[in-house]
């Protein structure tokens, strides 16, 4: 199982004054059970390219194969597409809708058919699975402090159990120990259910601690596609697209610079930690 | 007297059912006491519905004190006649750069505040051209602020801002939407308008890495002032900060690690450059 993008284009507003070539000739394979990043500044064509991976925007060109189908032929089930590839939006809170928590995550798996019984066995279980306490099943989505609505949003896209989760920034707006919840919480999905993640983040710190794979879009294409330590090695390239490497990579560097044979490949503060340590138990 | 005098200030949220019944109480804000001088760099920092953004609503009586007294620059918010002067002297600046901007040429929006003032017209262009400069947005004048990126949309809202020539200016986790280079062009000019224009700044936020240049901090959880200090006395209470929600950076996080696992280094490590030095003498 797994996602190909085949040298896939996007234009915006096509043939008129503000034409934007938003995806150029992007290539990617994305395998069962991954953990990806992608990286990139406003308007790199992020958000663009992960609309096309459950059909919500038309390529302008190329192809997207799911499980090898192609998604753009006439008889391609694309409504079954958009419950196995969930997408969580951009702040998906704005999003809740319904009087209650629990009845707004039913309103997926309802939509795809189920029954009542079903649907609410779906929220159940998509509800425990983001850990909001029970007591808050039944209140307003409104009375929910801004972590708990973003759990509630993710459930509700949770409930219809996807193949492969897309967030878009999903920790934009919480405070740190809310972003380290709704994290720990994807890896959790991602480990438990081998679920295929992928995640859009303006944190280079939290994409170097979570995921496999990095992608780096820089004016619609992909700039780099490796593991976060390769990826990070391009700091100076990075820099020159607005990004940057996680604080640690700098400090590793810097440390070098000085004569202490720190690991320039660390991106993690846990790698820092230890080879730094190790530099100096060397030492002695 | 300080800029910002805030004793005891209290602001509850109440809702009430149809027949005008309290329903439930939710106090934002617990007897919080603030002080910022003029031309400091005051951070706060809590959890979200620690009660930071309705303190900031309080600061230009977007909210009117529920109990407790507050001065902005020497005048009594409790006192209606005061509403304008203070609003006039402390602007706000808010999350969402979309939500903000109403003109659709970057000139003319930062010219929106100055014309509602009834400033002359000559000296809303001087103006205009001092505050887009002062952000350095001025060669973005002429454009559409629908074209610009969500950095420059937040440098053109607090010029908008700055026409208004506040001595303070509040923001409200201005950062939270943009990218790492729209943050950093953000705080730099942030940074900017205080230290060369001496405007005092007031800045909620949850990236702890902004916050390291402050004068002062405020931690605020549940509606109380819980810490304060400096950012080297906060940041050196990783264990503190982490049961109220928060974070250190991580430069600092990796010293406390290192600390913790032996290495003589200092307590409060706020940037690479610190640790650097530091580890290069013990090394």
């Amino acid at each position: 199982m797994s996602i190909i993008l085949d040298k896939v284009n996007y234009v915006y507003s096509e043939k008129t004054a503000y034409e934007i070539h938003a995806l150029k000739d992007v290539s990617l394979k994305i395998n069962d059970g991954e953990f990806i990043g992608i990286i990139g500044h406003t308007g790199s064509g992020k958000s663009t390219l992960i609309q096309h991976l459950n059909g919500l925007v038309k390529a302008s060109s190329g192809g997207i194969y799911y499980n090898g189908q192609d998604i753009d032929d006439d008889d391609y089930n694309r409504k079954e597409l958009r419950s196995k590839v969930g997408l969580v939006f951009q702040y998906p809170e704005h999003q809740l809708f319904e009087t209650t928590v629990f009845a707004d995550v039913c309103f997926g798996p309802k939509n795809q058919g189920l029954s009542r019984k079903q649907s609410e066995l779906k929220a159940f279980t998509a509800l425990r699975s983001v850990r909001l306490p029970e007591d808050y099943w039944y209140r307003s989505p409104f009375e929910l402090s801004g972590g708990q609505k973003r759990r509630a949003a993710i459930a509700g896209v949770l409930a219809m159990e996807p193949e492969v989760l897309v967030l878009d920034e999903p920790t934009a707006g919480l405070d740190p120990k809310g972003r380290d919840e709704i994290l720990d919480l994807v890896a959790k999905l991602h480990k438990e259910r081998r679920m295929t993640v992928i995640l859009v983040s303006h944190s280079m710190e939290d994409v170097a601690k979570y995921v496999g794979r990095l992608i780096v879009m820089n004016r619609g294409s992909v700039m780099y596609d490796g593991t976060p330590a390769e990826v990070f090695a391009h700091y100076q390239e990075l820099e020159e697209v607005g990004l940057a490497a996680p604080q640690v990579t700098y400090l590793m560097h810097e440390l070098r610079g000085r004569g202490i044979p720190a690991n320039g490949t660390a991106t993690t503060l846990e790698e820092a930690k230890q080879s730094i340590l190790q530099a100096f138990s060397e030492k002695r | 007297m300080n800029f910002i005098e805030a004793r005891k200030l209290v602001f509850e949220y109440i809702r009430r059912d149809e027949e005008d019944n309290v329903e439930s109480i939710l106090t934002a804000l617990d007897e919080v006491d603030l002080d910022v001088r003029e031309g400091e760099f005051v951070a706060v920092l809590g959890h979200n519905g620690s009660g930071k953004s309705t303190l900031a609503k309080h600061l230009n009586v977007l909210l009117a004190p529920g109990g407790g007294t507050l001065w902005v620059d020497g005048k009594d918010a409790e006192d209606a006649d005061n509403l304008w002067a203070i609003r006039q002297s402390t602007g706000m600046v808010f999350q969402n750069p979309d939500n903000q901007i109403i003109a659709s040429v970057v000139e003319e929006d930062v010219a929106f505040g100055p014309e509602n003032i009834g400033v002359p017209t000559a000296e809303i262009l001087k103006r205009v051209e001092k505050s887009l400069k002062s952000v350095g947005m001025l060669q973005y004048r002429e454009h559409s602020p629908n074209r610009l990126s969500g950095g420059q949309k937040q440098r053109v809202a607090i010029a908008g801002v700055m026409a208004m020539e506040p001595k303070c200016i509040v923001l409200d986790e201005p950062t939270a939407m943009l990218d790492p280079n729209g943050r950093r062009e953000v705080l730099e000019a942030v940074e900017r308008l205080n230290r060369e224009k001496g405007v005092t700044v007031i800045l909620i936020t949850h990236y702890m890495e902004e916050v390291t240049n402050a004068d002062r901090v405020y931690v605020m959880d549940n509606g109380k002032v819980v810490m304060q200090g400096t950012p080297r006395a906060i940041f050196s209470q990783v264990d503190t900060l982490k049961s109220y929600r928060l974070d250190v950076p991580q430069i600092t996080l990796l010293a406390y690690e290192l600390r913790k696992a032996g290495l003589a280094i200092p307590e409060g490590i706020l940037t690479r450059q610190e640790l650097v030095e530091a580890l290069c003498r013990l090394y």
